[in-house]
């Protein structure tokens, strides 16, 4: 029973962390109309750089100064590669960030060497809170606090905000928006860019979980992808909702089953489309 | 204005006619060769500094990205999850050789059927949702074969891969095709090219085939006459799974080895990419795509640890500057 | 549309530079580093460049060169100048098949050597007999390739899975306790090490907990790492490898579990230790090779040497498997006069590794009867409080020879082409 109840925390925290790299993708592709693919890159890249910065500003520094970075990546990435795709058929802008993904992981090999590089976390957050429930761990509490922090940040961001309002305004009716005589190329440059912050955001906590590796990325795309199909496209709450779902499932099949914790997100996917095609909290007829 | 538009359609309309009849010639001409230069490849090849088992690879893939084309580029299905398809035709040859018969065309059968099956029995989810929604099912049902291979290791044999199996030669009373040679198994694949292509081609010349193309340019208007989309996406899904699948099957007996990666969705990108760099939309398409994605990965790859970056920028610059593919480009500059 | 054309480049151009681009590609691989007439001898070399075993396979290809160099310098073999051949696997099983195909085919290479994971070790085996060239797997593990699945031209440079377990058993079970919990990668490489602990433990008198298998590539190992501390064993053996290796300890760190039980394993490598960061270095190991051997001849020689090339950093087991993989070929060759495949086995079979190639103070022979080199197994303890390069402490050489298992308990039955 103990056992259960870890493994549906210990899936909890996983699910956090889909959910930060789905919201991220939601986003994009919500407002943007683009996968994207090269967001394991992103979160690859705000991990290493994040280990450059620790030496001269400290793991805190880089926590907050490399999601930054990585945005500000984002932000000529989208004005050099993204922008000619706007208005073109998915499959253009599915195959450029495929192969985006590519070199992005082929540089940071290249640059950091292939070698798994370790991540230092600070003393304090490494040891076990309770003697009884040593698994709750100071990391995972922070990765969980932190991880909702930035969500309710992201939240607030696009309810109060004038452009927060504008970005969801767009998502709700991108012709409209412009009518109103907004920039949008602007509007999707800075939400290009919040997007790949949440994932270099996403990236640094992974460093300090699982290490770094050229390839970290490529295994956490697949289920932020699994994540937002189960939630609905263009629900962000749907995104949040069906990453934490799919890293429950995982969580307690493990406890069972332990060679099916892969497999079974896919099956929930399965379940949801035939159930319910436009997912949990997805609007009919979007993006297609 | 008007007029002078309307004076040019009129000059323009026998010499539609003659371009047409031109355009037909010209484009006989074209098959001709390239069934000329496929049927002549294992003599020219090793001129070129290539080999005979790259020629079969080729094929192999074209075959694949042919099937995939059928869906992609003239019903406008963008599948993410081929590689699924061609995957389990792969083990389903391989477990057949390996586990039941010794016979190749019965394992190839096999395969086919395995790989065509799936395709028709999860066509009907995909078909349900369009665009980028379709991109990301596929590529969720693709993933979820992936890792059914990779765990389920005492029939798979799991990340290593299924070995143990090796293609057989046929025999005909007497004679005997021995598929162990190289320059032999070549032949046996494109003597399932050409039928993959003869498929394609009299699907596309057929009434489904029109219904294809228009549910591509309008799908709405299609809908409000009446006609069952879905169940057409579905036909398109199946077929190209078949024609996937028939490719998996070759792939397994070139290779005499099947593993996960087969399954992998960064196989599904490279036929989708196979497909654009050819041109989408053109029946040679796939082919030419092909020739160019495999034959660069396979110097590059020898040449520089850094591959990934080139095939990655060969993905980019593609879509930036040649969104029609290579086909497409000249088709166009043709026509102007 | 007019956005795709404001680019400064015209499609025209960038044709033009495809082209030349896919003509200087074609031409490149004619250009070898020996003029024509010297014919080189040529080996193919396959491992893993990118992907997730890049750093193991790149120090296997550094030791590998560093050999070729040294043969070049004294000549090459027989009188003809040798050329390594590297093609990156990706650590693709697929990929590594078709580029034993294309090195064997278009590049008519003499002998096929490389591997880092069993899978691609026993793909590359039966590509090779197919091909009839002989192979010689560096770095891939699984007992098979040289024991029920071997082939007449298949050998082998590291060691056995038994070998690895045996290197360290002893002395874990000794020092540690009795009751032992497992923790296994979910694939052959995995199975196989502990099955192969297993039979050693119940001989032993020891008790075996729990076995968790974790499927391979997992990144969260807390829920297994709870269910070892709730049986409550003396010793934890982590069979991970690579970075699944690196999680597995970390975590575990951080859930206190080497306080309360030791953790140990069958291999260690130089790589994942140096990707640990300090808290997570602690534990029981058996290493295949280590470059401190301050006794033994022509080491000394071999770790400066290898400096200098590779940005001063020390060589690792992978990297002298390469280097004695390259040499054994270039031995085997020599004996036998000729680069006939059946000639260069048949020398191959029983050839003792020089001491300055062996590098270690037991004896180095490929085993006729199976085709294993049996050297020495170096168990011992990692370094908490060392930095790099004195990460690991080996406490005893064993020597293979006294470890090893038949050739006819291994199950390998050698059938040569008549």
């Amino acid at each position: 029973m103990e056992l259960l109840l870890f493994n549906i925390f210990n899936g909890f925290i996983i699910g956090i962390f889909y959910a930060l790299m789905a919201l991220g993708l939601s986003m994009i592709l919500g407002l943007n109309g683009i996968i994207n693919f090269s967001h394991g890159g992103f979160l690859a890249l705000g991990a290493y750089m994040a280990y450059s910065l620790a030496p001269a500003i400290g793991f805190w520094g880089a926590l907050i100064v490399s999601p930054f970075l990585a945005g500000f990546v984002g932000l000529i990435v989208e004005r050099v590669l993204i922008r000619p795709l706007y208005g073109r058929d998915p499959l253009f802008s599915l195959l450029l960030t495929f192969g985006l993904a590519m070199i992005m992981q082929d540089l940071i090999r290249t640059f950091w060497g292939a070698t798994g590089l370790p991540f230092e976390v600070p003393n304090a957050l490494t040891h076990p809170l309770s003697q009884v429930y040593f698994f709750i761990t100071g990391y995972r509490v922070f990765l969980v606090a932190l991880a909702l922090l930035a969500t309710a940040s992201l939240f607030a961001l696009l309810k109060f905000t004038r452009v927060g309002i504008r970005i969801r305004a767009g998502n709700a009716d991108l012709e409209m928006v412009s009518a109103l005589g907004i920039n949008i190329y602007r509007l999707r440059a800075v939400n290009f860019s919040l997007g790949i912050f949440m994932a270099g955001l996403a990236g640094v906590l992974a460093a300090g979980r699982l290490g770094l590796t050229p390839t970290m990325g490529a295994s956490l795309i697949m289920p932020s992808f699994v994540a937002i199909i189960v939630g609905g496209v263009g629900s962000l709450v749907g995104s949040l909702l069906g990453g934490i779902i799919i890293g429950v499932a995982a969580g307690i099949t493990t406890t069972y089953y332990p060679a099916a914790s892969d497999v079974v997100i896919y099956l929930i996917m399965a379940v949801v489309l035939i159930v319910r095609p436009r997912g949990l909290m997805g609007q009919e007829g979007l993006l297609e | 204005m008007k007029s002078a538009a309307s004076r040019h359609v009129d000059a323009a309309k026998p010499a539609d006619a003659m371009s047409s009849q031109k355009s037909t010639r010209r484009r006989v001409a074209a098959s001709a060769l390239v069934w000329a230069l496929l049927l002549t490849a294992p003599y020219w090849l090793p001129l070129t500094g290539g080999y005979t088992d790259l020629g079969s690879r080729v094929l192999v893939f074209s075959l694949a990205a042919l099937g995939l084309n059928l869906l992609l580029g003239f019903t406008g299905g963008l599948s993410f999850g081929h590689a699924a398809y061609f995957g389990l035709g792969a083990y389903g040859t391989g477990l057949m050789l390996k586990f039941v018969t010794h016979s190749t065309p019965l394992a190839l059968l096999a395969g086919v059927a395995l790989g065509g099956l799936g395709a028709t029995l999860f066509g009907p989810v995909t078909v349900r949702r369009r665009g980028i929604y379709f991109a990301m099912i596929t590529i969720a049902i693709g993933q979820m074969f992936y890792f059914v291979a990779v765990r389920w290791n005492s029939l798979t044999g799991g990340e290593d891969g299924l070995t143990g199996f090796e293609r057989t030669n046929i025999h005909f009373g007497h004679a005997i095709l021995n598929l162990h040679n190289s320059t032999i198994f070549y032949y046996f694949t494109l003597f399932f090219f050409a039928i993959g292509c003869a498929v394609v081609w009299s699907v596309l010349r057929s009434p489904l085939g029109h219904t294809f193309v228009a549910i591509r340019e309008n799908q709405k208007r299609l809908r409000f006459l009446g006609v069952s989309v879905g169940f057409y996406l579905w036909i398109a899904f199946a077929i190209s799974g078949f024609i996937a699948a028939l490719a998996g099957a070759l792939y397994a007996l070139l290779n005499n080895f099947t593993s996960p990666e087969d399954l992998n969705w960064v196989l599904s990108g490279d036929f989708v990419i196979i497909c654009v760099l050819g041109g989408m939309r053109t029946f040679w398409g796939p082919l030419v795509g092909s020739v160019i994605y495999v034959v660069v990965q396979d110097y590059l790859s020898s040449i520089t640890v850094n591959w990934m970056s080139f095939i990655g920028a060969i993905f980019v610059l593609a879509v930036l500057f040649f969104p029609w593919g290579l086909l497409g480009f000249f088709q166009r500059r043709i026509q102007k | 549309m007019r956005d795709q054309d404001g680019f400064g480049i015209s499609r025209r151009d960038l044709l033009k530079a495809g082209v030349a681009i896919g003509v200087g590609t074609f031409l490149y691989p004619g250009i070898g580093a020996f003029a024509k007439s010297d014919d080189p001898v040529k080996i193919g070399h396959i491992d893993p460049q990118t992907g997730t075993y890049a750093a193991l396979g790149g120090s296997q290809i550094a030791g590998a060169k560093l050999a070729i160099d040294q043969i070049n310098a004294k000549g090459g073999i027989l009188g003809r100048p040798v050329q390594l051949l590297v093609e990156d696997s990706a650590a693709n099983v697929g990929q590594s098949v078709q580029k034993a195909r294309k090195l064997v085919n278009r590049n008519k290479v003499h002998f096929l050597m490389g591997a880092v994971s069993s899978a691609v070790a026993l793909a590359l085996s039966q590509a090779a007999h197919d091909m009839n060239v002989l192979y010689l797997d560096i770095g891939g593990h699984a007992d098979a390739v040289t024991g029920s699945k071997c082939h007449w031209n298949t050998f082998r440079t590291c060691s056995t899975t038994w070998l690895l377990t045996a290197g360290d058993f002893k002395t874990i079970f000794d020092k540690f306790g009795k009751k032992w919990y497992f923790l296994t990668p979910d694939y052959a490489f995995g199975h196989a090490l502990h099955r192969d602990y297993v039979s050693q433990l119940k001989q032993a008198g020891g008790q075996e907990l729990g076995n968790a298998l974790a499927p391979l590539g997992t990144t969260d190992f807390s829920s297994y790492l709870i269910k070892a501390k709730s049986t409550n064993p003396d010793v934890l053996i982590v069979l991970n490898a690579g970075n699944d290796m690196i999680n597995t300890l970390k975590q575990a760190t951080q859930f206190g579990l080497n306080k309360d039980m030791a953790v140990g394993g069958a291999m260690m490598e130089m790589e994942v230790l140096e990707s640990l960061p300090e808290a997570a270095r602690y534990g029981y190991w058996n290493m295949e090779w280590y470059w401190q051997q301050p006794n033994v001849p022509h080491v000394k020689e071999f770790v400066d040497a290898y400096k200098k090339h590779n940005a001063d950093k020390v060589p690792t087991a992978r990297s002298w498997f390469g280097f004695a993989s390259a040499h054994a070929l270039a031995l085997a060759a020599e004996k036998a006069k000729s680069l006939n495949t059946m000639k260069v086995v048949k020398a191959l079979e029983g050839l003792e590794l020089p001491p300055e190639v062996s590098l270690q103070p037991n004896k180095a022979i490929y085993r006729a009867g199976d085709h294993q080199l049996i050297g020495s197994e170096y168990p011992g303890q990692i370094n908490k409080s060392g930095s790099y390069p004195n990460l690991f402490d080996v406490a005893d050489v064993v020597d293979a020879s006294k470890i090893a298992r038949s050739v006819e308990a291994k199950g390998c039955k050698m059938t040569y082409p008549s």
